[in-house]
């Protein structure tokens, strides 16, 4: 009754391709930024910002990006932590001022060095690095698919945080091996550092986001998503129908590494402000990524939002029940909440294996027909 | 989410509302997780002496004590969430209790006006109160305790160091690395040779540091450990055989934790203690009458007596001092966390003030000022009996090498004022 296409006409080939062909759909897709953009900043507070925002934010672009590679074209990858890793310290040593130390003639070692880039511009720039380290470490899947490569993503995984751990230039030679996001503005609004506005590094990260999910729902939607897709499903016949597997599988590995780039420069310039490389880019975070994609639902940009707010807001709910509202103890309701988390993973996937973007259009297809289905 | 905005407006109609005075400590503990072992000692024995204060004495200076704790997990995330979630209910003073949320809350304590505790953990060079006006890390620093270790190896060796090897087995993050720069100095100073060994998280593969260590054969191993780190560490010794009175833990590596699993090999294995160990105490008899006996000890309620519970009650001990060296400058017993700030700026503890408190020389006596917010640098070793169950104290309070330490705390301070543009205070 609300939710159907009769009586929505397309009269020219942008209208019968867009991403939103019905009308209820498009206005609830305008309602969603309008509110996003023009409601959510004025009334943010730090607790939701911190506890919900931006983490929810920052982790659906990195399942956007992860979803790209393992949801459309079908490359298990457990190095997520590691490649938001690279985003992290490329971000961190742009904004700083990326520097070099090269020979002088006297035979003194000088210190030559970019002034710092605009945090925006850093940001991105660490996706683009993230893209360059990304294809490299996407190399083997030329060679091995499947668990295989599974294998040869967590070698990515586990040298890129050890790398991180030994090399002293990508941490500017700090005693604790720790970086630190200094204090960066955009048009006089601080963005990273200790004092900034809720709603500013809201909307700067919400900028990312919306940004991210319109190029990869495109991406996907035109002929490298197609590409992509030939590959996941069937690569061989892929080939034979002129799909050059190289190019797809590097781009799809590029691609995903931006994003996944980026969400880790966010990460920490703009979440945490500190951090290091061990424990926030571990490899519970790779699985944590892997995970909001599958609950999400593979091969779905709207599965990459759903499963990260499954993924991050459930457990800070649970918290906040059991502990807020039911004063239970902080340690019974910890492990609780693993339980409840984990067993609604289980029940998800057992009543619906292609996860909340799936249940999501079949509630779309009942809605279409409702109230007289036939 | 609905709950939460419903609590939400709940808590902004109650804040409207005029309500009695709490003074609000959050604890940021961690009972679950890789290092849950070691993170409920401490959450119990900072929950039960404030429990204590509120049964025996109504608070501090008449006002009620509301401890509020959240479950971190020693994980940074949702170190973040509940730094977030407790901040507005007026938090007094942060204890982080783990080297990442402490570098987190930093710049972020800072700029919201609340004090940080770190006890004997976090960033080092915060001892510099001109630089770090909210952060406070006394009554010792880990720099303290590389020079306190150091010099309890001179005093074993008569003095002089000069040609011997000592090897660093560390937590490979920014904890375990926070040693090395004093460690490289001394070495320099002594004349020791230092090698160092990381152990990447969580510490359950040291099989190849250890055979290192056997093949180079360092006349002392100090430790950098934390967790099941800890324990593999003491175990993987006692196989090579290593003579266990020349392994020297820092403070978070000296807990009955740490040497229980490994049985007898454990013997003689020595740590530093930041305060004393055992329950031999009078205020302990005051917790088990007003807290234990009624059943309102936090946790299981078994570990009373351990290191790190009484650890835990220390840092709660000094909080609660310095709230109400807060209420006495304030003049009013209803403090801020900028009046917080202030009373543990100007906290002093002193020997009668300790045993007034129920806890004879059990720390070190110590001033706070402006300028150094870390103590005195004191620290005691104390030694494993694996016979008795106990760690025994082999040493009176050892002072940490300023001459060494302090110039380095500049240095260290001195970057992290440029990086942030502050200015230095207390001028």
């Amino acid at each position: 009754m609300f939710y159907r296409e009769a009586g929505d006409f397309s009269s020219s080939y942008p209208e019968d391709t867009q991403t939103f062909p019905i009308k209820f759909d498009r206005y609830r897709y305008y309602a969603v930024l309008i509110f996003a953009f023009a409601v959510v900043p004025f009334v943010i507070n730090d607790y939701w910002l911190n506890a919900i925002f931006l983490p929810f934010l920052i982790y659906a672009i990195a399942a956007i990006g992860l979803n790209i590679l393992t949801g459309y074209c079908g490359q298990v990858s457990l190095g997520t932590g590691g490649f938001m890793a690279v985003g992290a310290y490329a971000s961190y040593k742009f904004m700083t001022g990326l520097d070099i130390y090269m020979m002088g003639v006297d035979g003194e070692w000088v210190r030559y060095a970019l002034p710092p880039i605009n945090i925006f511009f850093s940001v991105i720039l660490a996706g683009v690095v993230t893209a360059v380290v990304g294809v490299l470490f996407g190399l083997p899947s030329l060679r091995i698919k499947g668990f295989y490569l599974a294998v040869a993503t967590l070698a990515a995984q586990f040298f890129l945080v050890w790398l991180f751990n030994k090399w002293e230039w990508a941490y500017n030679y700090s005693a604790s091996g720790q970086i630190n996001a200094p204090t960066r503005e955009i048009f006089g609004v601080e963005i990273t550092g200790p004092t900034t506005e809720a709603w500013a590094t809201y909307l700067f990260c919400l900028v990312f986001v919306v940004g991210s999910a319109w190029l990869a729902r495109n991406l996907t939607r035109g002929a490298m998503g197609r590409r992509w897709m030939a590959i996941r499903d069937m690569d061989i016949a892929a080939e034979i129908i002129g799909v050059n597997p190289l190019r797809a599988k590097l781009s799809a590995f590029a691609v995903s590494s931006f994003f996944v780039g980026i969400s880790g420069a966010l990460f920490f310039s703009v979440y945490l402000g500190a951090v290091e490389v061990g424990e926030a880019f571990g490899i519970q975070k790779s699985f944590l990524v892997l995970f909001m994609i599958i609950i999400g639902g593979l091969g779905s940009i709207f599965g990459s939002f759903a499963g990260a707010a499954f993924m991050v807001l459930l457990p800070v709910l649970l918290k906040n029940i059991l502990v807020g509202t039911l004063g239970w103890p902080t340690d019974l309701a910890a492990h609780i909440e693993f339980i409840i988390v984990g067993a609604l993973i289980v029940v998800f996937l057992i009543a619906e294996p292609h996860g909340l973007a799936q249940l999501w259009r079949l509630a779309k297809e009942k809605l279409r027909l409702w109230p007289f289905p036939y | 989410m609905k709950l939460k905005l419903a609590t939400m407006a709940l808590a902004g109609v109650m804040a409207a509302a005029p309500v009695m005075a709490e003074l609000v400590f959050p604890s940021l503990s961690y009972r679950t997780g890789p290092y849950a072992a070691n993170g409920i000692p401490f959450a119990d024995g900072y929950a039960d002496y404030f429990t204590l204060l509120n049964e025996r004495d109504g608070g501090i200076g008449g006002v009620p004590i509301k401890m509020i704790e959240c479950e971190t997990g020693y994980n940074t995330e949702k170190g973040v969430e509940c730094y977030e979630s407790t901040k507005g209910e007026g938090a007094l003073v942060y204890q982080p209790l783990s080297t990442g949320i402490t570098y987190q809350l930093i710049p972020k304590a800072t700029a919201d006006g609340i004090p940080v505790h770190s006890m004997g953990y976090g960033r080092t060079s915060a001892k510099n109160g001109k630089v770090f006006s909210n952060i406070f890390n006394y009554p010792a620093t880990y720099w303290d305790g590389a020079s306190i270790a150091v010099k309890h190896i001179m005093d074993v060796e008569g003095g002089n160091i000069e040609g011997k090897k000592i090897a660093l087995v560390y937590h490979n993050s920014a904890y375990g690395k926070e040693p090395i720069r004093t460690l490289e100095e001394l070495a320099k100073k002594h004349g020791f040779e230092l090698t160092l060994l990381p152990v990447d998280h969580p510490g359950q593969e040291q099989k190849s540091q250890w055979l290192q260590i056997r093949r180079e054969k360092p006349d002392y191993v100090l430790m950098w450990g934390w967790g099941v780190m800890n324990q593999v560490a003491i175990q993987e010794a006692a196989n090579i055989r290593f003579p266990m009175d020349k392994f020297i833990g820092i403070w978070w590596s000296g807990s009955e934790n740490d040497v229980l699993p490994v049985g007898d090999g454990a013997n003689g294995y020595k740590a530093l203690a930041l305060a004393n160990p055992g329950g031999d105490y009078p205020v302990y008899d005051d917790l088990k009458a007003y807290v234990y006996d009624k059943g309102m000890a936090a946790g299981a309620g078994d570990q009373a007596g351990t290191v790190l519970y009484n650890r835990g009650m220390y840092a709660a001990l000094l909080a609660a001092e310095a709230a109400a060296k807060a209420q006495e400058l304030a003049g009013t017993p209803d403090i801020t966390p900028a009046m917080m700030r202030d009373g543990m700026e100007a906290l002093e503890i002193t020997e009668a003030r300790m045993t007034e408190l129920g806890l004879p020389d059990f720390g070190p006596a110590f001033t706070v000022s402006c300028e150094n917010h870390g103590g005195d640098g004191f620290g005691k070793v104390q030694q494993w009996n694996a016979a008795t169950g106990k760690w025994e104290l082999i040493t009176d309070w050892i002072e940490s090498d300023k001459d060494v330490i302090t110039p380095l705390i500049m240095e260290d301070s001195a970057a992290y004022a440029a990086e942030n543009n502050i200015e230095e205070r207390c001028n």
